[in-house]
């Protein structure tokens, strides 16, 4: 050990404790960040202007409707009647439940309106019409 | 170079580049990580036999039929049009609770064009009819 002079100062930024603060904010974002969890159906959304974004994805539960006319939730079939039960238990396990209704823009009304229905006997009432950004 | 005394200086791991290779892992993660944002037109439904009474007044009936022509108030309007029309209409009246009724073949397409067109009018009050 060599013995330092006193005059000698010490100027340097302490970087031992840098990978610490770096893998801190690795964790923060590996822990937030959701990854998509259902695959869903294979669809092409409505285009509409007056979008709004969806606050939380935590509190959104999404309902997947085909141009068939299937209806699929956590990528699970179900028929129009289904709807109201898993939405149900949703609606219990999460009062801030917001429902994202994904729907083929090609999807007919009929099978729309009865998931409606589906939704307001489920009291999940929130609803959002998911779409795409409208471009002129 | 070649006139160096090797001898064994220690056994430390060098952890100058630990903070390297974690910044390498959180630019892979920030850049893989697509946060796909949902968005789309919100809507509150009524609850369950919540149903009210209007005064036949203040409804304004928007049918949509199975070929995406719209009817408002039993005039035939554009799509287009339509949120000049509703703005119109509510400027006459501010109680005005447009009632969106879509025919059972008819697109969903077509439907949100309607819902947009009246978000775009900024009208409040939209119900929707069921479908028959």
């Amino acid at each position: 050990m060599k013995i330092r002079r006193k005059t000698q100062l010490d100027s340097e930024i302490p970087t031992a404790s840098m990978p610490d603060i770096i893998f801190m904010l690795l964790i923060f974002f590996m822990v937030t960040t959701v990854l998509r969890e259902y695959s869903g159906l294979p669809i092409s959304l409505p285009k509409a202007k007056r979008i709004e974004k969806l606050k939380s994805k935590r509190h959104t539960s999404h309902i997947w409707v085909s141009k068939e006319g299937l209806i699929s939730i956590e990528d699970k079939l179900y028929q129009a009647e289904g709807v109201r039960h898993v939405m149900y238990e949703k609606r219990v396990a999460d009062p801030q439940l917001v429902v994202s209704l994904k729907s083929d823009e090609r999807a007919k009304m009929g099978l729309v309106s009865d998931i409606h229905t589906e939704l307001r006997k489920a009291d999940a009432l929130k609803l959002n019409y998911s779409s795409k950004t409208a471009v002129d | 170079m070649l006139g160096k005394k090797r001898r064994f200086r220690g056994g430390d791991i060098p952890t100058s580049s630990m903070a390297d290779i974690a910044f390498l892992l959180l630019i892979f993660f920030l850049v893989t990580t697509t946060i796909d944002m949902d968005k789309g037109l919100g809507m509150v439904l009524p609850a369950e036999g919540e149903e009210l009474e209007i005064n036949k007044k203040n409804i304004l009936n928007c049918l949509i039929n199975s070929s995406g022509n719209v009817l408002l108030g039993g005039d035939p309007v554009e799509v287009r049009n339509l949120s000049k029309a509703v703005r119109q209409k509510i400027a006459e009246n501010d109680k005005l609770v447009i009632s969106v009724k879509a025919h059972k073949a008819s697109n969903y397409k077509d439907y949100i064009r309607v819902i947009d067109q009246l978000k775009q009018a900024n009208a409040t009050r939209i119900s929707i009819a069921e479908s028959d």
